[in-house]
């Protein structure tokens, strides 16, 4: 029996390795091949010749480094004020109990499955009106407010995760709300800031929808937009350096995904047992 | 106010660290009265609630209005109330329709396959075997990349002719001239396998930190008491994981259901129609056919249905769990 299902299991997890990973390597692999072997009708995963100029050539011609900075500007402001705004408010979420904490986490939960497109039909006038759609303005307040509920749940977890104890002691030595906020729950809370901080900015780095429905001039674009866009004109698309400039992109997501991989299974748990 | 354009999900629904549990009422043992306590709660949360109240909870109430609006996207506008016009001519909209009943096969083929996937790569990375570190990260990295970049590289995989998918079918003699997202009847299925592929890394992970919770001591008894493998799992790992499944399988229904930047990249809703989820639907009748007011319609019967759907669901499994 046991000799049977040890190889079935090996056979099985290979299957999986091949799917998850496979797609990758193939993007990844196309983004050092010539445009020759990239059309050709012999396919192979292992390039003939590398090719980094698939990178050169997708930072120089594509608009890519424009629409990444603004992506970058975009999720820098917007991880700021998400974290400026979310820091008061989950130490009071997470220390203060009663109607008001419930509302939060009821906002929080809901914000995480309401459909989006609902809110941007009426966010779309209202921003007009006030003159910021097709503006990197305007796309920082909404990332601002799309990325907060959860922000702000992720950041009151760190905060109920510091004993109250301490704070207590410190009231005790006689150090005022203030210094007790400065002195002794912010340097503990640090990494759960940089944790929230991080998740913030990949939220806004990966963003797509409301970039696609508020951003019209190509200079204001993101960078998945500027990708996107790249993909409609099929046919004369030049396909290496689009994979070049997706592998950029996912670049930064996935570092933050394997630093915080830990953490984030850790969370799953909790939140799908209490959830 | 995020679901369909949410890119990146939010990784753990819930806090990421503990459980944010804190002794009771911990709230009045730091000094001063109930009255201060309640002003200063209020201070640190007025800047967060502002801006939330005005891009999130006012747009939501204007949405609602809109939909009794005959409003459209142009540079002037005008409109005026028109009742529930917009909710009538939706009955007679075909396309509305067909966009629903594909979103539909679309969430729950989707949501199945995601959970079924994710319980049996959970359920082998839970036993002892070589490759787990390997397998864990790569299972992270297609919830960490962005859509658009999943949907580029699925565009390269199934491409017609120097996609790597039909060179494999070809290799072992299969058809492979299939254009998979062009052609009618393939169009909607490879979508899916996309959307499975995108959604399994969640599923699996939470299954996993669900079983590893579950004692050892349980399978141990089953075993004992001469239950097979299979009666092992059906008698102990799935009850003991029924909570955890009954969240992530309604939670991740609602996130499918409301996607659309993944399926928008990928075909834009075609060929002719055949992967329109109604995000995508919604979305064009509103931006491109600047129809807002009827769009809204749109949005306020999807938020209902899902709601709807998403109760009975609930409830569903509110009523077992008490049986048992």
């Amino acid at each position: 029996m046991r000799a049977v299902v040890k190889p079935a299991q090996y056979l099985a997890l290979f299957a999986y390795i091949v799917f998850l990973g496979f797609p990758l390597l193939w993007l990844i692999s196309a983004s050092v091949k010539s445009s020759g072997e990239l059309n050709s009708l012999t396919v192979n995963l292992i390039p003939r010749s590398f090719r980094w100029e698939n990178f050169t050539d997708a930072l120089d011609r594509q608009g890519l480094v424009r629409s990444a900075a603004n992506s970058i500007v975009v999720a820098l402001i917007s991880t700021g004020l998400v974290v400026l705004i979310a820091l008061p408010a989950a130490y009071a979420l997470a220390r203060f109990r009663g109607l008001f904490r419930t509302v939060g986490t009821g906002w929080i939960l809901v914000s995480q499955v309401f459909p989006v497109i609902l809110i941007i039909l009426p966010l779309f006038l209202i921003l007009r009106t006030i003159g910021l759609t097709d503006s990197l303005v305007g796309l920082t307040l909404v990332h601002t407010t799309y990325t907060l509920p959860f922000a702000l749940w992720m950041l009151q977890g760190y905060v109920a995760a510091i004993p109250n104890e301490l704070e207590e002691a410190g009231a005790m030595d006689g150090a005022g709300r203030l210094r007790v906020l400065r002195d002794i729950v912010f340097p503990l809370l640090m990494p759960g800031i940089v944790a929230t901080a991080m998740f913030a900015f990949v939220s806004s780095w990966n963003e797509f929808f409301f970039a696609l429905v508020l951003l019209q001039s190509p200079d204001n674009y993101t960078l998945p937009i500027t990708l996107k866009m790249f993909v409609g004109g099929e046919g004369k698309v030049a396909l290496g350096p689009l994979a070049a400039g997706s592998v950029l992109a996912a670049i930064p997501s996935i570092v933050f995904f394997s630093i915080m991989q830990k953490k984030l299974t850790g969370g799953l748990l909790t939140g799908a047992v209490k959830g | 106010m995020t679901a369909s354009g949410r890119t990146t999900r939010a990784p753990g629904r819930t806090s990421p660290v503990g459980s944010g549990s804190t002794p009771s009422n911990p709230g009045r043992r730091i000094g001063g009265i109930g009255r201060a306590k309640r002003r200063e709660a209020i201070g640190l949360v007025v800047p967060s609630l502002l801006p939330v109240l005005m891009l999130s909870v006012a747009p939501l109430l204007v949405g609602v209005l809109l939909a009794f609006t005959d409003a459209r996207l142009v540079r002037r506008p005008e409109y005026q109330l028109v009742g529930v016009d917009n909710f009538t001519r939706l009955l007679d909209n075909g396309f509305f329709w067909e966009s629903f009943r594909i979103g539909m096969v679309w969430a729950v083929s989707v949501t199945g396959l995601q959970l079924l996937a994710g319980m049996g790569l959970a359920l082998l990375l839970h036993s002892e075997l070589r490759f787990q570190g390997l397998t864990r990260v790569l299972a992270l990295i297609p919830w960490a990349m962005p859509p658009v970049v999943v949907a580029i590289m699925w565009r390269m995989i199934y491409s017609p002719n120097a996609g790597p998918l039909n060179a494999a079918l070809g290799a072992v003699g299969l058809p492979d001239d299939i254009n998979w997202l062009a052609d009618f009847s393939t169009a909607l299925p490879a979508v899916v396998l996309v959307g499975v592929w995108v959604g399994m890394p969640q599923t699996t992970v939470t299954l996993l930190a669900g079983l590893q919770q579950i004692p050892g001591e349980l399978h141990e008894a089953a075993s004992v008491d001469g239950a097979n493998a299979v009666r092992r799992f059906t008698a102990v790992t799935l009850p003991s994981l029924r909570p955890i499944i009954t969240s992530i399988t309604s939670l991740n229904f609602i996130w499918n259901f409301n996607s659309f930047s993944l399926v928008y990249v990928l075909t834009e809703g075609g060929p002719g129609g055949k992967t329109m989820l109604p995000m995508l639907f919604t979305y064009l009748e509103a931006f491109k056919n600047r129809n807002l007011g009827y769009a809204a319609a749109m949005g306020v019967v999807l938020v209902v249905v899902v709601v709807l759907l998403l109760s009975a669901y609930l409830w569903s499994q509110f009523r077992a769990e008490k049986e048992r």
